[in-house]
């Protein structure tokens, strides 16, 4: 039998990451901003994206939250196969939703999570499925894969049913639109990493476009050569259409674009895109069961075994 | 009077200074993507402020809007401690178009004459709301300059209305220190930087839109033209 990882660990590490993803940009989005702001000509967008990676510096210098509207947090965990929870999943879920409240105060993080009719805040970020927490798995393994992910949610995100006559073009232009919808007057707090999930139900897309804007690193590339040429050209007519940070005419709109797949209706193809804002929030610490725990800030989300095609 | 900013090209971005209460004489001279500054006190406003103020027909509470006529659209990352003290360590604005109707009421309930917030609103409103009131619109930068304006903020001066609107939606006024950069993005005669952004990359996307076909299915209600706001 396994050791069982204890959940009180699982709750220090958790209020730990949330404190970390607040604070800290990842290094990967941050050279991706370095980048469009060296490719960017113009005046206005070149003076946000450099007042931004300062306000990095100062985040992470003082400790103080990157940006205040400190999203909705969330949690992935990727248990192993051969995982044991001291106290099962129940604990676990219980440490996850301790930690964001402790953490909403100790960081401390905006309380943005109320109830969506009545609008009470329990100033805890925790409520009626708050924070989200989904699952995945891989064999042969005995850790905990918890990430935190603090995604803004306002603007930025669409779904759209298209058939498979659309094709490319047809992703293409949807893209566009999304971009520039919420592009205009920066309201998707642009340059950002781009999710787009094709395929699935309506649910598996936005979900998959989600984990993809969020989960993968700058400079990831999907592994179908197909996809990720596609993910090539997604970014460069981002950056082509004319609009830059914050809105302003530019080429800064797009830091990078990340593309999952899933199998689909034969008759459709849904599509769902999603824009991680320029405060792009994630850390990730990896729980063995002999107590040690490794922080990093890929999320390495999509295994081989993740995006499996066959039964096995 | 300033020459009229007529194109992102005219913009000089020349750094301004302000002191609260901000004089209309300072207001008036802002230009279109002065970067601005701010000394003083503001406080936030959001829609649980707006709707006591504005819906309910309630002033500001105690000596607000003697304090200062700066309003942000934002709430804090904040909390109360334990001993009854607040710690605010970072502030970033909410999109403005929400407040759009509300204005102008607000601006005679609150005295309030700079708005700061995110994305801002249109020339149509600014000139419909904010031009009879005397009052600008400054846009903060980024967005997400959350340490960086909150490392300006030296003190929280007094909270209202936290038990019933909670931490995010409070009105919570804050002595500030050089907070900013701020662009100005409606000026007094209810120009907009953004409108003149707009321009720009609308004629840009005529051609972009030219090698993208319409989807199969259409939405119902999708607006057709590429031209208009999607904000009010």
């Amino acid at each position: 039998m396994a050791r069982a990882i204890s959940a009180k660990l699982i709750e220090d590490t958790a209020r730990e990451l949330t404190a970390r993803a607040a604070i800290d940009i990842p290094p990967d989005f941050r050279r991706g901003v370095e980048g469009a702001r060296d490719r960017e000509r113009s005046r206005l967008p070149r003076f946000v994206l450099d007042e931004m990676l300062r306000n990095w510096e100062i985040a992470t210098g003082e400790r103080r939250p990157m940006c205040a509207d400190t999203g909705l947090p969330r949690y992935y965990v990727r248990a192993g196969n051969e995982a044991v929870i001291e106290g099962g999943f129940v604990a676990l879920e219980r440490a996850l939703r301790k930690a964001t409240a402790d953490a909403t105060a100790s960081v401390p993080l905006r309380p943005n999570r109320v109830h969506p009719l009545s609008r009470v805040d329990r100033n805890n970020n925790v409520g009626i499925h708050a924070p989200e927490i989904t699952y995945a798995f891989e064999p042969g393994r005995d850790f905990l894969d918890v990430t935190t992910v603090h995604k803004g949610g306002l603007f930025g995100s669409d779904y759209r049913m298209l058939f498979p006559s659309d094709g490319i073009p047809g992703i293409r232009r949807f893209f566009v639109d999304a971009l520039v919808q919420f592009g205009k007057r920066g309201l998707a707090c642009q340059p950002a990493i781009v999710g787009l999930g094709i395929g699935g139900a309506k649910d598996t897309c936005v979900r998959l476009g989600k984990e993809a804007a969020c989960l993968r690193v700058v400079g990831s590339r999907n592994p179908d050569p197909e996809i990720a040429r596609l993910e090539d050209e997604l970014t460069a007519l981002g950056n082509y259409i004319g609009l830059g940070a914050m809105g302003f005419a530019g080429t800064s709109m797009v830091v990078a674009t990340h593309v999952e797949v899933a199998f689909t209706h034969t008759g459709g193809m849904p599509v769902g895109i999603h824009q991680f804002c320029l405060s792009s929030r994630r850390a990730t610490a990896r729980i063995h069961p002999d107590g040690r725990v490794e922080f990093r800030t890929d999320p390495e989300w999509f295994t081989d075994y993740y995006r499996r095609e066959g039964v096995e | 009077m300033t020459a009229a900013v007529e194109r992102l090209d005219d913009v000089t971005m020349d750094e301004v200074h302000l002191t609260t209460p901000v004089s209309d004489e300072d207001i008036a001279r802002l230009k279109l993507g002065d970067v601005v500054y701010v000394s003083g006190v503001l406080y936030t406003a959001r829609e649980g402020v707006y709707r006591k103020v504005v819906g309910e027909g309630r002033g500001l509470p105690g000596t607000v809007a003697q304090l200062t006529n700066v309003n942000f659209h934002c709430s804090p990352a904040a909390t109360v401690k334990p001993d009854g003290s607040y710690a605010v360590e970072a502030v970033t604005a909410t999109a403005s178009f929400r407040f759009g109707k509300s204005m102008s009421r607000w601006f005679e309930r609150s005295g309030a004459r700079v708005i700061v917030g995110k994305a801002g609103l249109t020339e149509t409103a600014y000139r419909e709301w904010f031009v009879p009131h005397g009052a600008v619109y400054l846009t903060t930068v980024g967005y997400g300059l959350g340490a960086t304006y909150g490392r300006s903020i030296s003190r929280v001066l007094e909270v209202h209305w936290l038990r019933e609107l909670g931490i995010a939606q409070a009105l919570w006024v804050l002595e500030v220190d050089r907070i900013g950069p701020f662009l100005v993005e409606g000026d007094r005669e209810g120009r907009s930087l953004f409108a003149l952004a707009n321009r720009e990359v609308n004629r840009r996307l005529v051609e972009v839109y030219q090698e993208l076909p319409p989807p199969a299915l259409s939405r119902f209600g999708e607006t057709l033209s590429r031209q208009d706001e999607v904000v009010l």
